[in-house]
């Protein structure tokens, strides 16, 4: 696997960042559970694509700086950290939260960004279509309803975090409580600005989707103008890894079609 | 050493086949559980009890706050404070609530201990807490802000109570313009005694025995060793900050029966006391533990303990912790005392009723606690004091 990881100090807080790959920048920025490894969707979406991986603050191996407390901190923290690597026609990809993540930044600034991709958002609250209540989950739950083929709920089973991985958990968990515990993973204010999005939008998610039920979907293609959905079969929360070439073929694709 | 009578009000009548379909007596516990008939009951009875706990002598009864449960029925102590606030005449009325960062309003608590400390002339003792991680769910508050809004909310307490209002509150989560309780407190000098309640806290520990405040600490339901230890990091710290701390300030609530024989007490306490445990305490540690609610640090202590003995708790091994004491006058006498001079715990609080108990049981351990444990102990502990 080619990539490499560094950590940069951005507004006062070390975060760690893998890359790969050469081309258009893909920014991609990762849900609840963090982006400790360089997964193969990255690895795949790296063949065309110069991607950047950072752990958001309060995630991983990143610090948990003093003045996260929410949602707001962390889309501006990104704005800064697209000014820090000179980022510019980037594609932004987001996944779960990172994908709620993006939406933020992009309502707050959009200039330097080419495409959005949200992978299954949390981010806005359609009445009557309950989240799954991750926060009281067990481990065992929260694998089953993570995935929709449970045989990556059983891998992700048979192998138990070490103590130090279990610190990485607990302290993702906590960061993603002080982002989405109340209101329960949506900020209230976002639907009222998701129009000012222009960038062409990809908004994929999971049939099977038990974190964030697939309805949200036609809400999110609504209320962002220059957006498509694209719904990926027999899949639950995480397409990026449970159907990675269907998730790579259709960003790819996307990608290629807004850069023209 | 005093002695206080404590009351969780469990919901007694609770269909203990309940676990069969759930998996907890908090959060998610349907309410359809709850029978009014039966709670009318439940509330006036252990009332009464309460109020017999001033007749029989002991220094102080208190209430207690949760929310959302079968375990405890007072989400809002201060009613029942209330009620036994006229009810009773010698008692100390403790509100072993509040669970300040639960609230948008902490001035609520402010004007509501003020309101009881009036009615009384001054008998309230005002315990402040964090609430346990269940009420996190069951009220949506985030528990990564917990321990902010606890410090906060205490600050804007106290100083609602010491600084002449109107007065402006600059905080993070909370903002006043005019900080202006009516009535003050009674106890006005500076302010109602203030007890924190902590299953075990070092944090908690560090802050109460902060030379500022000199809160007394109490050790709720731990292992006589737990509570050793705890005692002993309070007495150190006032140690390291340059004073010594007194028995005033440390106190240890536990559930407690006596009857007339060891053998009774076991007999008649086991199947209440393992209700107790096994029914009403019973929640999954994804609730007893939300995010923020400690560090990541006790967290991964506390997942890989349950790791290591899930064990089920029984009559046997909360007596073999000292968790609960059980036993004869003599027995129960000797473990107390014997306890009390190694800690040096000023404050006992006894929860004479616990799960299941039924009143006639509850009364009846009161009576023999209060006659026959009560003043032998009173006697040893303020001899040993003069």
């Amino acid at each position: 696997m080619s990539f490499t990881e560094s950590t940069e100090t951005i507004t006062g807080c070390n975060v760690r960042f893998m890359r790969g790959g050469k081309g258009a920048p893909l920014l991609f920025l990762h849900g609840s559970s963090g982006a400790a490894r360089w997964a193969p969707f990255m690895e795949k979406l790296a063949e065309n694509h110069e991607v950047i991986v950072p752990e958001h603050p309060g995630f991983g191996a990143s610090d948990s700086p003093e003045w996260l407390d929410g949602m707001s901190d962390l889309a501006f923290f990104y704005l800064d950290v697209i000014d820090r690597l000179g980022l510019d026609k980037v594609n932004l990809v987001g996944g779960s939260i990172g994908g709620w993540l993006s939406a933020e930044i992009a309502i707050r600034n959009q200039t330097k960004l080419n495409s959005l991709t949200v992978v299954a958002p949390a981010g806005i609250r359609v009445k009557g279509l309950r989240k799954g209540d991750v926060f009281m989950w067990n481990a065992e739950e929260t694998a089953r309803n993570l995935f929709h083929d449970q045989t990556y709920a059983e891998q992700m089973l048979a192998s138990p975090p070490s103590k130090e991985g279990l610190e990485v958990i607990l302290k993702n968990k906590l960061t993603t409580a002080k982002l989405a515990w109340e209101p329960r993973f949506y900020n209230p204010d976002l639907h009222k600005w998701l129009h000012r999005i222009s960038v062409p939008t990809l908004i994929l998610w999971g049939d099977g989707d038990k974190v964030v039920p697939p309805g949200y979907g036609p809400a999110w293609r609504d209320l962002v103008p220059n957006s498509r959905l694209e719904i990926v079969e027999n899949c639950g929360h995480l397409p990026q890894i449970e159907k990675t070439d269907r998730f790579v073929q259709l960003v790819d694709g996307f990608i290629r079609e807004a850069t023209r | 050493m005093k002695f206080y009578f404590m009351h969780l009000m469990p919901y007694a009548d609770l269909d203990l086949s309940y676990d069969e379909k759930h998996d907890s007596a908090w959060v998610t516990l349907p309410n359809t559980y709850f029978d009014p008939k039966k709670g009318h009951q439940l509330y006036n009875r252990y009332l009464d009890e309460l109020e017999y706990a001033d007749q029989l002598g002991f220094d102080g009864i208190c209430v207690n706050e949760h929310h959302s449960n079968a375990y405890g029925l007072m989400p809002i102590p201060g009613v029942m404070a209330g009620a036994l606030a006229r009810r009773t005449k010698n008692v100390k009325i403790a509100i072993l609530g509040r669970a300040l960062p639960l609230l948008n309003n902490p001035l609520t608590v402010a004007e509501e201990f003020a309101m009881v400390d009036n009615i009384t002339g001054g008998r309230l003792i005002a315990g402040m807490v964090r609430g346990i991680g269940a009420e996190y769910h069951s009220w949506g508050v985030n528990p990564a802000f917990s321990h902010e809004r606890f410090q906060e909310a205490h600050d804007l307490i106290l100083q609602a109570w010491t600084q002449p209002g109107p007065s402006v509150f600059e905080g993070k989560h909370y903002n006043f313009e005019y900080v202006n309780v009516w009535p003050r407190v009674y106890q006005d000098n500076p302010h109602p005694p203030i007890w924190i309640p902590s299953q075990g806290s070092s944090e908690t520990i560090e802050w109460a025995a902060h030379p500022d405040r000199k809160y007394t600490y109490l050790q709720t339901f731990a292992s006589v060793s737990t509570v050793a230890r705890y005692m002993k990091m309070y007495k150190d710290v006032a140690a390291r900050y340059g004073y010594e701390a007194t028995e005033d300030q440390l106190g240890w609530s536990l559930p407690l029966y006596v009857a007339e024989t060891d053998e009774i007490a076991r007999r008649e306490a086991k199947e209440h006391i393992e209700a107790f445990l096994q029914k009403f305490l019973r929640m999954p540690m994804e609730m007893l533990l939300p995010p923020g609610y400690t560090s990541v640090k006790s967290m991964v202590g506390a997942l890989s303990a349950k790791a290591g003995h899930a064990m089920k708790q029984t009559i046997d091994t909360v007596i073999e912790e000292g968790k609960f004491i059980c036993g004869s006058p003599a027995t129960v006498r000797e473990k107390l005392e014997e306890y009390q001079s190694q800690i040096g715990f000023g404050h006992l609080l006894t929860l004479l009723q616990f799960g299941t108990l039924p009143a006639e049981l509850t009364r009846k351990n009161m009576e023999i606690y209060s006659k026959e444990v009560m003043p032998y102990l009173r006697n040893v502990t303020s001899r040993k004091a003069a």
